[in-house]
Formats: C-alpha cells, structure tokens, sequence
C-alpha cells in the first residue's frame, strides 16, 4: 500500500502576479494519475491543511507544479518559503478530470487561479488527439496569470477576458467564446461559482472543478459535502470535478 | 514495506473495556473516519482497537450548509451536522462493508433530537452484528426541551439514557459533552441512569470571525473546537471522571495526536482512546501510533498497556 503522505521539497516558489505563487515541488508524487486532482499542504504554523490544485504533473516525473493565490494566513506562510523546504503533503486526491473518447474540441475556461489545473489537462487533451482552445478571464490585466503564455506555446490556442477590459475581450469568459466565434463539442471549467454557474448554461455538456474549505481532503469528515443530481456527494473525495449534469444550482 | 524492520518489542497493547477485549487502545472517533472502510485503503485498518462509526440518526441527514470547518490555532472547528444516510442505510450498505475488511468490535455513534429518535436507532443497531458498543452522543439539541442539548443537563441526559437503556442489551457508553460546569455530575446522571461506561470529552462550542467580510467562518455560526489545543481539557475531566468513579471503563477523547498523548490520556485514567482530529490532518495518525506505542512503552519501563496508572 503506498503512502499518500510524502514528504516534497521546494524547488521554487516565485511570485507570478501582485496575489499568485508559482510552485514547483520534487518527490514521490506517483499518487497523481489524473490533471484536476489535488494535494494537500501542511504549512508551518497551520494545523488544516491546505487543498490547491495540481498545475503540471507529468507522468512519471518526480515533481509538480502548483499555482497558489495568497488568500489568508496560510498561504501567506507558503510564500515565505525557500527553495530546498521540506513539506507534508498529501499527493493524488480528489477525482480530476477525464476525457470522453468522443469529443474533439473541447473549450478549457478558466477564471483567476482557477486556471491552474487546466495546464495539465491541456497536455493530456493533446496526448489524447484532442484540439483544445482555452479561454482564461480575470478580473483586471494586472491579474494575468501567465499560463496563456505556456498554453499557446504548446499548441493550444488561449485567449483572454478581463471584467474590466484592459486586456483582451471585456467581460466572462463566456462573452469571449461570442467574439471569438469558438466552435467547440465540450467544456471544461474551473473558477469561482458565479462562473462556474454561468458555465452550465452553455449548450455543450462539460465537467467543472469546485472548490471549497475543506476538513481532511480525502473524504472522511464530510466538511465538504454537495447535494447533486445523484445524492450526496463530497467534493475532495467524489470531486473536485463533476459533470455539468450532477450540480444542482440553488 | 520495509525490508529491514526492526524486532517489535515485546509490549502487550491489549485493554479491556468492561467485558470487551481490544487488541489496543486506539479507537479512530465517530466523524472522522467516515465509516472506516473508506481508510483501509491508506492502511489495514484491521489493526485498530476499535472504530467508532460516523453519528448515525434515526433518518438520512445532508447536516449543515458549507462552510462547515475553520482553521483554529492547535485545531479546527467543525459543524457538519451529523450528516449521515440515517440508521437503516447504514446498516445496509455501511456496516457490510466494514465488515469485510474490519474484524475487531465496532462502536455505533447514535444521535438524535428526541429521546425517541435515539431509542429507534438504539433498537436497530443494537442487533447488528460486530456491533459491541453503543455509544451515545449527547452533545445533540434537544427539539422538545427548547433546543438545549441533552449532555448539558443532568435531569435530561438522565431521562436520555434511561429510556436507550431498555432498549440497548451492549454496552451503553455516553459521550459526555465538555460545554458543561461540573462533568463529574453529568458522569454520574449517566451511571446512574444505566450507562456502562462513558467516554469523553466531545467537542467544545466555539466561533472563529473572517476580519474582512465581519461575519463568522462556519456557516452555522458556531461549530465544536478540537485538535491538540484541547488535549490539557479532555486530560483533566477524563481524570476528574476517573477519580470520581475508579471503576468504570472510560474511552478518553480529545486532541490525542502521538502516542506520547495516548500513555497521558491513559494515565488520566482512561481505558481506550478515541483518536479523532488528527485523523483528519494526517490518515495515518492512529497507525502511526499504534506503530510508535512498543517502542515508547517499553522506554517506560510498561510492559502492559493496560497497566498505565498515575503514580
């Protein structure tokens, strides 16, 4: 039986905009099989753990990546961290994201931080003959996470809205598949809820990746608990990711 | 695996609570272990002392809105709301598959918010097999006394325990709430009223505030505070219940995270041990203890668990 609980070192920790932390951490992170999954950070000081999203995860390598917003105490902790830090983490958890065999355009949306998984199932949605587009909305040009950058370079054309308009289209995410005329078969999405809930009005089904506080992250404590279309479900352990079908807006 | 493990030294971790033998004290607590089975794949949770099993009600429950948990220092505050698939669902679909891959006694964790909700869910879990131990959480509102809890009062609780006492043949044990002035009388309400054993301490009541939006963390305002920060409180009212009553078994409860707090929790006076929040940061706490317990015993010179007693 292998450990979830491994023991990563930082190999970098840099700041990517005024509130987003790019991370990379090396070890034994074989416990990941699937982009949208998550780990889960012990940081210093802090008794819960924190859940963030895997960005990169190459089969096989010994090292992920991580995109973090500074949002309280704990992650302001995490930035203060160098190089060669050793962290607890838990590794693999939460179901990501899969790819239907049928699909052959599938739209990547992410909003704000919510962007970071999508690098890795960008890669694995090119591995698998897919032809990916992403769009990535956030509120104002100085919040530009740079991952648009690495998406276009590996061949998936990226776009961009802000709210405010001082970069790319003016406005969601969704008002940039409009102007841009995107055709697409399939979504996926991760961002804040209002997005998420705009995103379930396209017309192409789509999986989406929420986000909450949680208790444990591997599905013991119920901290987390979703009412769907097929009963209760706990998103660290059920999700993060669910089929647009499943969530039930109130 | 390891290859090269070391010899295990000879210690016996075996206790007894009452009539009912544990291979070791190690207890994961009702809400955080789910319903066990889940964790075995993390660990063979065959090794455990016992579980206790997510706090079941008489109905299904979703429990509360989200956010249900909040960062504490030393801890967390959680109010999930006893959510649960309700007694019979989980003897269905729950209890067979503990079974199948746990074979030591199981604790059921009852609930409820009338004293008939307790004693229906009481009467069908009695029967279950594996099933060894009833244990009461009393830490629920009461909806016919004005919502006050039945671990608060002692003529309530008395009336609580009475009543699941006819219908219980196990073991009755009462997980006594902390929230309360005096926990040696509300001990001995449930003694009194027919409970076998107590265990203690449940959560305590607490709040955290968000400084920037000015409203309370949890979504139900307050929630129970646990994790190591409580160990000193659970310590001291498992040794006031110990002096009080020096016979009866206790399960102790209440930020135990090593083995080291364990041998406390025990020395308190308790006679097994309910690991409950560090399960939740860790999957592996209560294997990690069970692993670390010889090595640690035999350093003090035990050689029987069971014979830690306060010098």
């Amino acid at each position: 039986m292998k450990s979830i609980r491994q023991t990563l070192t930082i190999k970098e920790n840099r700041q990517v905009t005024d509130k987003t932390w790019y991370m990379r951490l090396a070890g034994d992170v074989s416990a990941i099989t699937a982009p949208g999954q998550f780990v889960n950070l012990q940081i210093p000081g802090k008794y819960l753990r924190r859940p963030i999203s895997v960005h990169q995860a190459i089969a096989g390598a010994k090292e992920i990546s991580i995109l973090y917003d500074v949002a309280g105490e704990g992650t302001e902790i995490l930035t203060k961290l160098g190089e060669g830090r050793k962290l607890d983490v838990l590794v693999g958890l939460g179901n990501g994201f899969s790819i239907p065999e049928e699909i052959e355009h599938p739209l990547l949306l992410g909003g704000g931080i919510g962007c970071a998984p999508l690098l890795q199932l960008g890669i694995d949605l090119l591995m698998a003959g897919k032809k990916p587009v992403a769009i990535f909305g956030f509120n104002t040009k100085k919040d530009i996470i740079p991952i648009y950058k690495r998406m276009s370079e590996i061949g998936i054309p990226s776009y961009i809205a802000t709210v405010d308009g001082s970069a790319g289209t003016k406005g969601f995410v969704t008002d940039a598949i409009a102007e841009k005329n995107i055709q697409y078969d399939y979504f996926y999405g991760c961002g804040p809820t209002p997005m998420l809930k705009a995103l379930c009005e396209l017309p192409t089904p789509g999986q989406l990746s929420l986000e909450c506080r949680m208790g444990c992250g591997f599905g013991v404590c119920m901290c987390c608990s979703l009412e769907t279309a097929g009963g209760v479900k706990r998103i660290c352990k059920d999700g993060p990711v669910f089929d647009k079908e499943d969530l039930i807006w109130k | 695996m390891e290859m090269m493990k070391e010899k295990k030294p000879e210690v016996n971790l075996g206790v007894k609570l009452g009539e009912i033998s544990l291979q070791n004290p190690v207890i994961p607590a009702s809400g955080c272990f789910g319903f066990g089975y889940e964790m075995n794949q993390y660990y063979p949770i065959d090794i455990l002392g016992s579980i206790s099993i997510k706090g079941t009600t008489l109905h299904p429950r979703f429990g509360n809105p989200l956010p249900r948990v909040a960062e504490c220092n030393s801890g967390l505050i959680n109010s999930v709301g006893l959510q649960n698939p309700g007694v019979d669902a989980v003897i269905d679909n729950e209890l067979p598959r503990l079974r199948e891959v746990f074979h030591q006694p199981i604790i059921a964790n009852i609930s409820g918010f009338s004293i008939d909700e307790y004693v229906e869910c009481c009467r069908k879990m009695d029967v279950q097999q594996q099933v060894e131990i009833i244990e009461l959480n009393v830490s629920c509102p009461n909806v016919h006394g004005g919502g006050i809890s039945f671990g608060t009062d002692c003529s309530t609780l008395s009336s609580l325990v009475k009543e699941v006492r006819k219908v219980c043949s196990r073991p009755l044990y009462v997980k006594l709430s902390p929230n309360v002035t005096n926990i040696v009388s509300l001990a001995e309400a449930a003694l009194n009223a027919g409970a076998d054993g107590i265990c203690l301490i449940n959560t305590l009541l607490g709040m955290r505030i968000d400084i920037k939006t000015r409203r309370p963390i949890i979504a139900n305002i307050m929630g129970g505070f646990s994790g190591p920060a409580i160990l000193p409180i659970a310590l001291r009212m498992v040794y006031q219940v110990r002096q009080a009553f020096p016979e009866i078994p206790i399960i102790g409860c209440g930020g135990v995270t090593s083995a080291a707090d364990l041998i406390e929790m025990m020395l308190a006076g308790a006679n097994a041990v309910e690991i409950g929040a560090a399960n939740l940061i860790n999957p592996y706490a209560c294997k990690d203890i069970i692993d670390e317990l010889p090595l640690l015993l035999e350093n003090l010179g035990v050689e029987n668990i069971s014979d830690l007693k306060l010098n």
